[in-house]
């Protein structure tokens, strides 16, 4: 109990860290270095609390895919830091708000100022608890019976911004010149290839 | 006295972290040796492929070869470019070479010999291989030098193309299997050796393969580091032991990538027929041959295959692998379901 006491403090002061270091990082790359560690503790939380499932997947999409295009994009882009920090005063004001929002509403959710969410305090109360069936299959048995149709709607959302993304990109420029692999393979070979028999001190005529 | 023992090594941490420690040592040591001995017999794979003779001067048979080349790489000096990000660049090698070692923490080598029997472990394994391209990015832009850039941002674009395939093969396995654990995985196949799922499941296993190529950055997909137009890609710039863990990591990443496929495919640590002679060989005997076998079909490859040009490469992954595997998982859950076999939970 002691260890896994020990174990939260220093993931989640990792995680508070490594956020703090992604805004003031004075180099975009370390940033989103800085954002990668802060996934992985987060994901090391979810493993405290019993969720490994969702720690698993957190590593696979956010820091196996979504991190390394970040980190592609961000590698080759000419950032003006003196520019990036130009604006840092105007907007400050605004992001504190925000963040002031959205502390109220983390501590309401834990019932700091009076009446919290009842689940939260139950869940509190109980500490962290040994499930009665692994959570991968718990997941599943809600995930495609209960919330059927709010997780297809939620797979089309990310199928249009797909399609959005790829129509933004497509685009056919004249005068490039394509290897189409399907046209290559139904060639005839009578048309492309002839077999010469050479015969020796001869050559090709 | 013994109860004593057996109690301190169970129940109190200190002796718990002991026992850990313990299997770690008994997993990582043989691996390096295997990493070590998988240099040597990539070269005499090689050698006989080209007719030549490959090591044979160190020791008997070139066996002392990859001992005396760990040695050279170790005594040699590790130069850190005065242009290069010296922090990213020393840390690089060994992201590399960590994620191809921790992972196998979830391994299963015989029945019940694992170190860490989770529920997740194939989604374990998955993020672990998927973090392998963290190593190679960093390493390209920190050494400051465009030909390692250009092989770490062709090595990224590589990886991730090919980890969806791959992730499409695993959920055709854990489909048949009804389950995230690794042994399950095994213990599902069990039977002759037909129905290992390497035979059922033909296409997923030969798209798994290629995509285990193309993860590893091995030929015909050794883009990354191809030596004809970018020197040596994104370790163009290291040397030494900095460059020795890239070269390890490479290994290890490829026996951990035959490991899973031995465990995914062909029945881990069981025997190929059910019955005395073979079942009375112990488990990990099996596992370390199968192992052998898929590690011997990488090194026949680089002694085959011509490399892939880069766009034929993309092509081959996203518009080839990608609709075959996902139209692939859609019939076998067909099959599954309307066939009476699903796995029951």
């Amino acid at each position: 109990m002691l260890l896994q006491a020990l174990a939260f403090y220093v993931f989640a002061a990792v995680v508070v860290a490594s956020g703090a270091m992604v805004v003031v990082s004075r180099n975009p790359v370390y940033s989103v270095l800085f954002l990668i560690l802060a996934f992985f503790n987060a994901a090391a939380l979810f493993v405290l609390i019993g969720a490994e499932f969702i720690a698993m997947i957190l590593v696979i999409v956010y820091v196996g895919a979504v991190a390394v295009l970040f980190l592609f994009v961000v590698m080759m882009l000419d950032i003006n830091l003196v520019e990036l920090r130009e604006g840092f005063l105007k907007y400050m004001p605004v992001g504190a708000m925000i963040g002031a929002v959205l502390l109220a509403e983390v501590l309401l959710g834990l019932g700091v100022l009076g009446a919290g969410s009842t689940t939260m305090t139950a869940l509190n109360s109980q500490g962290p608890q040994v499930p009665a069936i692994e959570n991968t299959r718990a997941i599943g048995q809600v995930l495609y019976t209960q919330y059927f149709y709010l997780f297809q709607v939620a797979g089309l959302v990310l199928l249009v911004a797909m399609i959005g993304a790829i129509v933004l990109t497509l685009r056919t420029r004249p005068g490039v010149r394509r290897q189409k692999v399907s046209e290559q393979l139904y060639r005839p070979k009578e048309e492309v290839m002839t077999v010469v028999k050479v015969p020796t001190r001869g050559g090709v005529q | 006295m013994t109860a004593d023992l057996i109690d301190f090594f169970t129940t109190n941490w200190l002796g718990q972290g002991i026992v850990i420690f313990a299997q770690c040592l008994a997993v990582t040591v043989p691996l390096l040796v295997a990493v070590a001995y998988m240099t040597y017999v990539d070269r005499k794979v090689w050698a006989a492929i080209q007719l030549r003779r490959g090591p044979n001067v160190v020791g008997p048979f070139g066996l002392l070869q990859p001992f005396a080349d760990g040695l050279k790489l170790v005594l040699k000096e590790t130069i850190i470019p005065s242009s290069a990000n010296s922090v990213l660049f020393i840390i690089a090698p060994m992201i590399t070479f960590m994620t191809a070692l921790v992972a196998w923490a979830v391994v299963p080598f015989d029945d019940g010999w694992v170190i860490a029997d989770i529920n997740v472990g194939i989604l374990y394994l998955f993020a672990i291989s998927s973090l392998g391209v963290y190593g190679i990015i960093i390493a390209g832009w920190a050494s400051n030098s465009k030909y390692a850039f250009l092989g770490a941002l062709r090595s990224a674009a590589q990886m991730v193309s090919y980890e969806v395939s791959i992730g499409f093969v695993l959920i055709t396995v854990l489909l048949c299997v009804g389950s995230l654990n690794l042994s399950d995985v095994v213990e599902a196949q069990r039977g002759w050796f037909w129905r290992w799922y390497f035979l059922p499941l033909l296409p997923m296993f030969v798209i798994f393969f290629v995509s285990a190529l193309a993860e590893t950055n091995r030929t015909p997909f050794d883009l990354p580091m191809s030596e004809a137009e970018l020197v040596a890609g994104f370790h163009t710039e290291y040397s030494a032991m900095t460059f020795g863990l890239f070269f390890l990591g490479e290994y290890a990443n490829m026996i951990l990538l035959s490991a899973l496929g031995a465990v995914l495919f062909l029945g881990g640590w069981l025997s190929p027929i059910p019955y005395a002679p073979f079942t009375l060989i112990p488990g990990v005997v099996w596992f370390a041959l199968k192992i052998a076998f898929l590690l011997f079909v990488f090194s026949w490859t680089k002694g085959t295959l011509p490399r892939y040009r880069y766009d034929q490469l993309m092509r081959l992954g996203w518009k080839v692998f990608l609709p075959v595997s996902l139209g692939w998982v859609v019939l076998t859950a067909a099959v599954l379901q309307f066939g009476g076999w699903l796995p029951k939970s």
